[in-house]
């Protein structure tokens, strides 16, 4: 640690007591101070919906600070604009990337820039440059809508840099990658920081900001909470400042008691509208009072997987068998739609990725919505509201919704709390088989171990959890078993406790270079 | 015969091509005009106000006209017309954000009745028995050919013989594809057309584009409308008879597929198609409409074919239709 610690460390940028406001009640950020030296990597941490972003688009230029000053290199500056922010050669990667589909990784990378002739074969010449001089692998030929998400990362990292950004600020780099592929663009980020350069990353995975940044910058609701040495922190400590109360981060993994099949899924295989193959002769089984993880990259067919079992997706081959626990008669559920599984006494729920277009009716109330899954109940004409009223107060009550009432539209409630009123609808259908996507995604802390926790009880109880997670750390805490899937086909299937986080990373990707013929990726 | 089908054709086709390329180089900034039938019909009626205070100015007499002038003065008239459509039209939807939609429907709405209104009152000013006013004079200045283009037999009457506007469209058509596809400048406004949040992160100023690229789009298209007036209807204006070829022309976008240089092959063969029921023998008042329908059958069926081929260079840009606003959460 000589470097960095000895230099005089020169500050890049200075943000002064900067408040934004979206509106006349949403406070993005509170007076907000904050330095970022040269030379460093600084992690701004901080929970969804703790104004991270919003502050780091004030200095991309994207939105104009309420109040506050921005200083760059010492001296004040007004960005106002994308691009003042890379005449001040500040560059920002966002978390949704901003490519053009239909362009060229070149064509993206000089998109904008205004410096004499229109000279794409100049240009390329200088991005290749730029890529050998930090070890970035690029094709600047290739479309970005055939580039995997890491290689679009790459373009957008290279864009930045192209423009001569000695401060560059990433938003949730990590969120889309790999484990192997997020230590890569890592490696490249030490690069650049040894090279002098300033580099903040938005995040909130502890883990990453350890290994990575040289000091930590903590938001928490909007306010700034102070900013620490990363060598001189850990983890409690970090989620202390970010959640503002201690708070224990284990999940308590139970072992499976006795556990029976309940799903057995046989070999099946799914083409979707174009004509590609998105679920590949799957076969697998899930098991009673046990959680199955399912990883993989985002897109390789978790969606089609759970829609197929729930009755959603037409199959071009294979079976799905459902174990009945009380007559232990076995039941083939394909090509069945969800009414016909429910009416043959299977009880399977399923949340959605897509909570307000596929769970929940966002322009309705909670009781409504609880209403949807029991409207066909009783002999009146008239619906009983009655049960899905007491069934709304209950989540409310239990799952610590946060909700003016019990009739708002679930749409104006946040995410963390759809997804509440979401998992404790289909927990309350007592289900044997609950399957679960991004469960926690777009959550806090909080919720999320709330999630979890809840989980892990209908676990207990006996039920058969799929759980589809994009975090590894995650996955490999709460899931017993864990299933990989790359491009549409099972690439292993691990045990969660003696595994590697690394292993599962290798067979996510693998499907892509062990030569078996598959291009769907 | 097939010379003068072939002839028959482009001169059908040029309308459409200026429309087109308009339309395309609006598109292009992610602007769905629908004004487009408006924005041409207002060009037409433009043109022919400035060329028939001109004609009134020498007196109605073919010696005291400057040719420069006679063509000058509409082709200016028509260009500032359509502009100002185009200008209502950028100012409803980049700046108000108002849907593109209706708001392009609005413009074809308005801009027909604009002219008609002037249409009805010049007809009213001439009290001539017909409906309609014949700019015979300002049109002969603009069907002057080239003079060799007799000499040359076939060759000399596809290739040569046309009034100086079809070149120009031609053109103008080419310039615009060299512009999208070989400078910055196209390059920018394809990616302000195709995901304006990521042209604005780039430093491109995105509201500009979307103007000055639906402005010009409208003033090409307004030449469309010119060009029926004085070449194809040699100069008489009468109200209504531009008929659907603003709508032809937007559905000549698709079936070139968003490229300038395939509408002007696709605006020839529109221009066969709408012609062909003059050369087919033995044809029925109501099998003639029918045949009138084949551009929209062929615009239907490469959209069937693209559609089914999926390649993404083939797609609308991303955006089209969409507005843009910087802080939208």
């Amino acid at each position: 640690m000589e470097r960095g610690v000895d230099v005089a460390k020169q500050p890049a940028i200075e943000l002064k007591n900067i408040t934004k406001r979206f509106g006349a009640k949403v406070i993005a950020n509170k007076n907000v101070n904050l330095t970022a030296y040269r030379g460093e990597i600084l992690s701004i941490l901080g929970e969804n919906g703790s104004g991270k972003t919003t502050l780091m688009n004030m200095i991309a230029g994207i939105y104009f600070p309420d109040e506050g000053q921005i200083f760059v290199d010492g001296e004040e500056a007004t960005i106002t604009s994308p691009k003042d922010a890379f005449d001040y050669r500040i560059g920002m990667i966002h978390q949704h990337f901003k490519l053009v589909d239909v362009f060229s990784a070149a064509e993206n990378i000089v998109l904008g820039i205004e410096n004499g002739k229109y000279d794409l074969k100049k240009s390329t010449a200088d991005i290749k440059k730029i890529s050998e001089q930090y070890g970035f692998d690029i094709d600047t030929e290739k479309k970005i809508y055939s580039m995997s998400v890491s290689e679009k990362q790459t373009v957008e990292i290279i864009k930045v840099l192209y423009r001569g950004a000695d401060i560059l600020i990433l938003d949730e780099p990590t969120a889309v990658l790999t484990p192997q592929e997020t230590e890569k663009l890592f490696n490249i980020l030490r690069n650049m920081r040894d090279d002098g350069k300033c580099i903040i990353i938005i995040t909130h995975k502890l883990h990453e900001v350890l290994s990575l940044s040289d000091r930590v910058a903590v938001l928490r609701k909007g306010e700034y909470v102070g900013t620490v040495n990363t060598a001189e922190t850990n983890e409690s400590e970090l989620t202390e400042m970010m959640v503002g109360k201690k708070i224990a981060l284990n999940i308590e993994r139970s072992e499976p008691k006795d556990s029976q099949e309940r799903l057995i899924v046989n070999g099946i295989t799914c083409v979707d509208r174009q004509g590609a193959t998105v679920l590949d002769d799957i076969s697998f089984s899930a098991k009673s009072g046990e959680i199955l993880g399912i990883a993989g990259i985002a897109g390789s067919g978790q969606r089609e997987l759970l829609e197929a079992i729930a009755g959603l997706q037409h199959l071009s081959s294979g079976e799905i068998l459902y174990i009945n626990p009380k007559t232990g008669n076995k039941e083939n559920l394909r090509d069945k739609t969800p009414v016909q599984i429910r009416d043959m006494g299977v009880r399977l729920s399923f949340v959605p990725e897509d909570r307000l277009g596929m769970g929940l009716v966002g322009n309705m109330d909670i009781v409504d919505n609880m209403m949807l899954r029991s409207y066909t109940k009783g002999h009146s004409m008239f619906l009983q509201r009655k049960a899905p009223k007491d069934l709304a107060m209950k989540i409310i009550n239990d799952l610590e919704v946060v909700t003016p009432g019990a009739n708002t539209p679930v749409r104006r409630l946040s995410g963390g709390n759809v997804q509440k009123v979401l998992v404790g609808r289909e927990i309350a259908a007592s289900p044997t088989v609950l399957m679960v996507a991004y469960p926690v995604r777009g959550l806090d802390i909080n919720s999320s171990y709330m999630i979890y926790n809840l989980l892990n009880e209908q676990k207990e109880n006996g039920v058969s959890i799929i759980f589809v997670g994009e975090d590894l750390d995650v996955l490999l805490e709460l899931c017993d078993r864990i299933m990989v899937i790359g491009s549409g086909r099972i690439t292993g299937i691990v045990d969660a406790r003696t595994t590697s986080k690394e292993e599962i990373g290798l067979l996510m990707t693998k499907s892509k270079f062990d030569g078996k013929e598959n291009d769907n990726g | 015969m097939i010379v003068q089908f072939i002839c028959r054709a482009i001169l059908l086709g040029v309308p459409l091509l200026y429309g087109s390329t308009g339309e395309i180089v609006t598109e292009k900034s992610g602007h769905l005009n629908l004004g487009i039938p408006g924005i041409m019909y207002v060009g037409a009626i433009s043109g022919v106000i400035g060329s028939f205070l001109y004609e009134n100015a020498c007196g109605n007499s073919l010696d005291s006209m400057n040719g420069v002038l006679a063509v000058l003065i509409p082709l200016l008239c028509a260009v500032l017309g359509s502009t100002l459509m185009g200008l209502i039209y950028s100012f409803l939807t980049a700046t108000l954000r108002a849907n593109q939609n209706v708001t392009g429907l609005a413009i074809t709405t308005f801009g027909i009745g604009l002219g008609n209104f002037f249409g009805g009152s010049l007809i009213k000013l001439t009290d001539s028995e017909m409906p309609s006013i014949a700019l015979t004079k300002t049109s002969s200045f603009f069907s002057v050919k080239l003079p060799f283009a007799d000499d040359l037999g076939a060759f000399g009457e596809i290739f040569l013989s046309h009034d100086f506007l079809t070149y120009l469209a031609i053109i103008i058509a080419l310039v615009v594809a060299f512009v999208l596809n070989r400078t910055r400048v196209g390059l920018n406004l394809r990616a302000v057309g195709e995901n304006p949040a990521t042209a604005d992160a780039a430093g491109i100023n995105v509201i500009k584009y979307k103007y000055v690229a639906t402005c010009l789009g409208s003033a090409i298209a307004g030449l469309g409308g010119l060009q029926y007036v004085m070449s194809y209807a040699n100069g008489v204006w009468s109200n209504n008879a531009f008929g659907d070829r603003g709508w032809m022309a937007i559905a000549l976008v698709i079936f070139a597929l968003w490229k300038p240089s395939t509408a002007i092959v696709g605006s020839f063969i529109f221009g066969a198609l709408c012609n062909a029921n003059n050369y087919v023998q033995g044809l029925g008042a109501e099998t003639q409409e029918l045949f009138k329908m084949l551009p929209y059958v062929v615009t239907i069926i490469v959209l069937v074919i693209t559609s089914m081929r999926k390649k993404r260079e083939h797609q609308p840009p991303a955006s089209l239709g969409l507005s843009y606003f910087r802080e939208e959460r």
